[in-house]
């Protein structure tokens, strides 16, 4: 039995070791919102928060995961710095095709809660691990700018 | 939700099928053809098939084009609101169900492509608009008993002189009965209000919150997942087949053949990969396996050599060469290249005795559903496609062969069950249907004071359509349109020109892959004007200046990206500014890239200031997200994605050696839009074509080496 706890509720899953966690959320909590990309780590469309931490679930066992906290996008919201990433990723209108998008927020709330105030250096060694084919580069550039600012201003846009 | 069309939705749906009589496969890509096309068989109009207004006032819009990314679900909506006079925030998207009554207003099918969403629907969808506000007013002046001159719509509710207002949502149900009014009077541009008018997508929030739902998010109670083996080489069939240890993976359930290849079912993703990997497969010798990249080049550089199909010819080259004052003969060449849409290809579907029902992001909704059709032996109508948001399309989700839509219909015929079948990447990676390798040989001459005398180009590589019903439409005297789009219409002032072709068939399937024909066209084509300016020595602004007169929309775009990028301003040292200018699916776009190249050769475009002239607009930001876009892609190209074969089977399999732009990569875009009242063109692929050359010419100014041949590898430009 894997324990998870993902956005805050339990769950107990008779499933193999090795089915990587990205499946689990997809296929048995019906979370649908983190993607398949390339199943090794190279495009990071199915970033989630595993304690905190930006992780490419389409590599990670569910077995390392038992018992640790994870955020996938459709629990993002609870937080400061994900509220404020989703705000400025619409009002920079960043998204185009969006499958890429709900990693690529991921990724930057996760920067943004550990730096509050990312220079552009900061943002390439963080994202540029989330490859986007339609080229939003320079909006989610623009759009994690445009979070901090709103984490500074205590949320407001 | 009660509606101005709920119930007459289902009429409009026997009635457009009546009034439109069944697929006409009338395509034609070139932009005038389509134009003249459109406007002989204008289609009807039925608003009802477009506009659902609800109790609660929702105005909920009808798409009949895909959303791959291109902004089509708010520039689609801008068209009707504006005439509805709809509250935009009201206004709400859903995507068509297939029906002729959605058909392309050029195409005669149901399809998104081309970069013709827009102004194909430029004026049917305004029509819808007004048409249906016209209805609501009506319903509105019979509702009061008043004479409907007396009212006037705004923001979603019907006013009358007297002051008196009824909502949309309160008169939608008596306004669906109205007729359809038979003389439309169309807004004065002047008085647009959202039309124009920098607009904010309307599906961000559902994009940035996991909610959005693309193909490979469809569920089906009952549903397997199926992950498919396909041949290692192009249409290779199965000799003999041990499923004995794919049968033993926890969770598989089935393993059945389809004609692409073998299907393994399971519960879930990873038991059905797990077996998929788990299958013993013998597969059948194959003519294809003798392909490898170094023989096609070969085979085309040897082509390039010999006259081919002429596509254009003006004056008598032949004899402008032999006798020039300067002469100059090139080799340019191009690599086969994926799509690689984010979201790998998938296909969900559920078939039973007397229906199919498929959820899929597709470009391709007619064909599509013929294609299931004539494989499950049902009537089209029978067949219902969902179409989901698509991850991605770039051209390869709009396959006359239906591949991958094709190939889930087979397995769930096969096992009996609904199924969602997953391409995993590398299967997406090495499915074929790539954008052809282009082999280019150009002769061209100067005179004495350096302006071009002739020009010979030849082009070899794969028709696109060959094969396909598309074939007797779109080829004609031998010629494919889309292998020589960009570079048969070649604008420059030159007195003698011939361009042919040659199209050799090859066992590597091949597609549409944004910008098409001008992904390599304007490559070489903006490549050897820059060449020749060199040779004349003259500045490549200038020069295509002098050779662009007769051209005012391109000499507009050029002037005005030189102008913002400030063409001939001193630069930082170490960087260099490449220009290149180009027409495609109607709209024209020039680009000033800014470079640098390392000593190691490694290309860093530093910033791109594009000018685009498209006609009349619908939404500014659409346009410049679709030239960041444009150049992004247009960049993965120039500078590292690579397709290529040994023994038949293709080398690359996922992102870590099929390399795309990443962030760290991404050049500062600046956009500039040219306002005019032009025809609207297209916007999703015009702003790829001119980004290779623009940098390739920057790295000439800055190394003295010419790139001829992409992705650009360090070894062609370091400094040695």
């Amino acid at each position: 039995m894997i324990h998870l706890e993902v956005n805050g509720k339990r769950h107990d899953l008779d499933i193999g070791p090795d089915v990587p966690l990205l499946w689990v959320i997809r296929e048995y909590l019906k979370l649908s919102g983190t993607k398949y990309g390339c199943g090794m780590a190279q495009c990071g469309a199915c970033t989630v928060h595993v304690d905190g931490e930006p992780t490419r679930s389409c590599v990670t066992p569910v077995s390392s995961v038992s018992g640790k906290k994870i955020t996938t996008i459709e629990g993002l919201g609870a937080s400061r710095a994900g509220r404020a990433v989703q705000k400025a990723w619409t009002a920079e209108d960043v998204p185009q095709c969006g499958y890429c998008q709900s990693g690529q927020v991921m990724q930057a709330a996760a920067l943004l809660a550990k730096n509050p105030g990312p220079t552009d250096t900061d943002i390439d060694a963080s994202l540029s691990g989330n490859l986007c084919r339609c080229g939003t580069y320079q909006r989610i550039r623009k759009a994690v700018h445009r979070a901090a600012g709103i984490m500074a201003k205590g949320g407001k846009p | 939700m009660k509606g101005i069309v709920n119930i007459s939705r289902r009429d409009f749906l026997k009635t457009g099928a009546a009034i439109s009589g069944g697929l006409i496969l009338g395509l034609h890509l070139n932009l005038p053809e389509s134009v003249n096309a459109a406007a002989q068989q204008t289609p009807p109009l039925v608003p009802n098939a477009f506009i659902r207004i609800g109790s609660d006032d929702t105005v909920t819009i009808i798409v009949n084009h895909s959303e791959m990314g291109q902004g089509v679900y708010t520039s689609l909506p801008m068209l009707v609101a504006e005439e509805l006079e709809a509250d935009w925030t009201k206004i709400r998207v859903e995507s068509a169900p297939v029906d002729p009554v959605y058909n392309h207003t050029a195409f005669g099918m149901q399809m998104t492509g081309g970069s013709t969403s827009v102004w194909s629907e430029y004026d049917r969808l305004r029509k819808v608009g007004a048409a249906a506000r016209e209805m609501l007013i009506a319903a509105a002046a019979e509702t009061w008993k008043v004479n409907k001159k007396g009212c006037r719509a705004e923001k979603g509710v019907v006013i009358h002189t007297s002051g008196k207002k009824l909502r949309y949502g309160q008169v939608a149900d008596k306004a669906a009965a109205m007729p359809v009014p038979a003389e439309i009077k169309l807004k004065d541009p002047g008085k647009y209000k959202i039309i124009g008018r920098p607009t904010r997508r309307l599906d961000s929030p559902e994009k940035v919150n996991g909610r959005a739902m693309f193909g490979i998010d469809a569920s089906v109670a009952g549903m397997l997942t199926a992950v498919i083996a396909h041949p290692p080489v192009f249409g290779g069939k199965v000799r003999s087949l041990n499923a004995d240890k794919a049968r033993a993976v926890a969770g598989v359930k089935d393993v059945v053949h389809a004609p692409s290849g073998v299907a393994v079912l399971a519960t879930g993703f990873w038991s059905a990969r797990t077996g998929r990997d788990a299958l013993e497969i013998v597969w059948d010798e194959n003519p294809n396996a003798k392909l490898s990249t170094s023989g096609m080049r070969e085979q085309y550089a040897a082509l390039a050599r010999t006259p081919g199909a002429v596509a254009r010819k003006e004056g008598d080259p032949e004899a402008a060469l032999a006798k020039a004052a300067k002469r100059l003969s090139v080799e340019y060449e191009v690599p086969y290249l994926a799509h690689a849409t984010m979201e790998p290809l998938n296909c969900t579907v559920d078939l039973k005795p007397d229906s199919c029902e498929i959820w899929v992001g597709t470009q391709f909704q007619t064909v599509d559903r013929n294609a299931a059709a004539g494989i499950a032996g049902l009537k089209p109508e029978q067949v219902r496609i969902h179409t989901m948001y698509l991850g991605g399309g770039f051209g390869r989700r709009a396959n006359p062969a239906s591949d991958f839509v094709s190939e889930a219909v087979h397995v769930a015929k096969a096992a009996r069950v609904p199924v969602k079948v997953i391409w995993t990447r590398e299967d997406d990676m090495r499915g074929g249907y790539y954008r052809p390798m282009w082999y280019d040989r150009i002769e061209a001459a100067l005179d004495e004071k350096g302006d071009p005398l002739a020009w010979k180009h030849t082009i070899v590589g794969q028709s696109i359509v060959a094969g396909t019903p598309f074939e007797k439409v779109l080829v004609k005297n031998g010629i494919d349109n889309t292998s020589v789009e960009g570079a048969a219409d070649l604008p420059y002032a030159i007195p003698n020109v011939i361009v042919d072709l040659h199209s050799p068939a090859i066992g590597v399937p091949v597609l549409w892959w944004r910008s098409v024909g001008h992904s390599h066209t304007a490559f070489v084509v903006e490549s050897l004007i820059d060449e020749l300016a060199h040779e004349a020595k003259k500045d490549p602004y200038e020069y295509r200046r002098g050779l662009l007169a007769k051209h005012p929309r391109h000499l507009g775009v050029l002037r005005l990206a030189a102008e913002k990028a400030g063409w001939g301003k001193a630069l930082p040292p170490g960087r260099a500014l490449g220009i290149a200018v180009h027409e495609s699916f109607g709209s024209y776009v020039a680009q000033v890239a800014e470079v640098s190249v390392s000593p190691m050769g490694e290309v860093r475009v530093h910033k791109v200031v594009c000018a685009v002239d498209c006609g009349m607009f619908v939404n500014p930001e659409t346009i410049k997200a679709q030239m960041e876009s444009a150049i992004a892609f247009g960049l993965s190209a120039t500078l590292h994605s690579e397709i290529t074969l040994e023994g038949g089977q293709v080398q690359q399999s996922n992102f870590h050696d099929y390399k795309v732009l990443r962030l760290n990569e991404m050049p500062e875009v600046e956009v500039h839009i040219v306002r005019n009242t032009e025809k609207p063109g297209g916007i999703g692929e015009p702003g790829v074509p001119p980004v290779a050359p623009a940098v390739c010419n920057a790295v000439f100014m800055l190394t003295g080496k010419r790139v001829r041949r992409l992705p650009v590898r360090p070894e062609d430009v370091k400094q040695t």
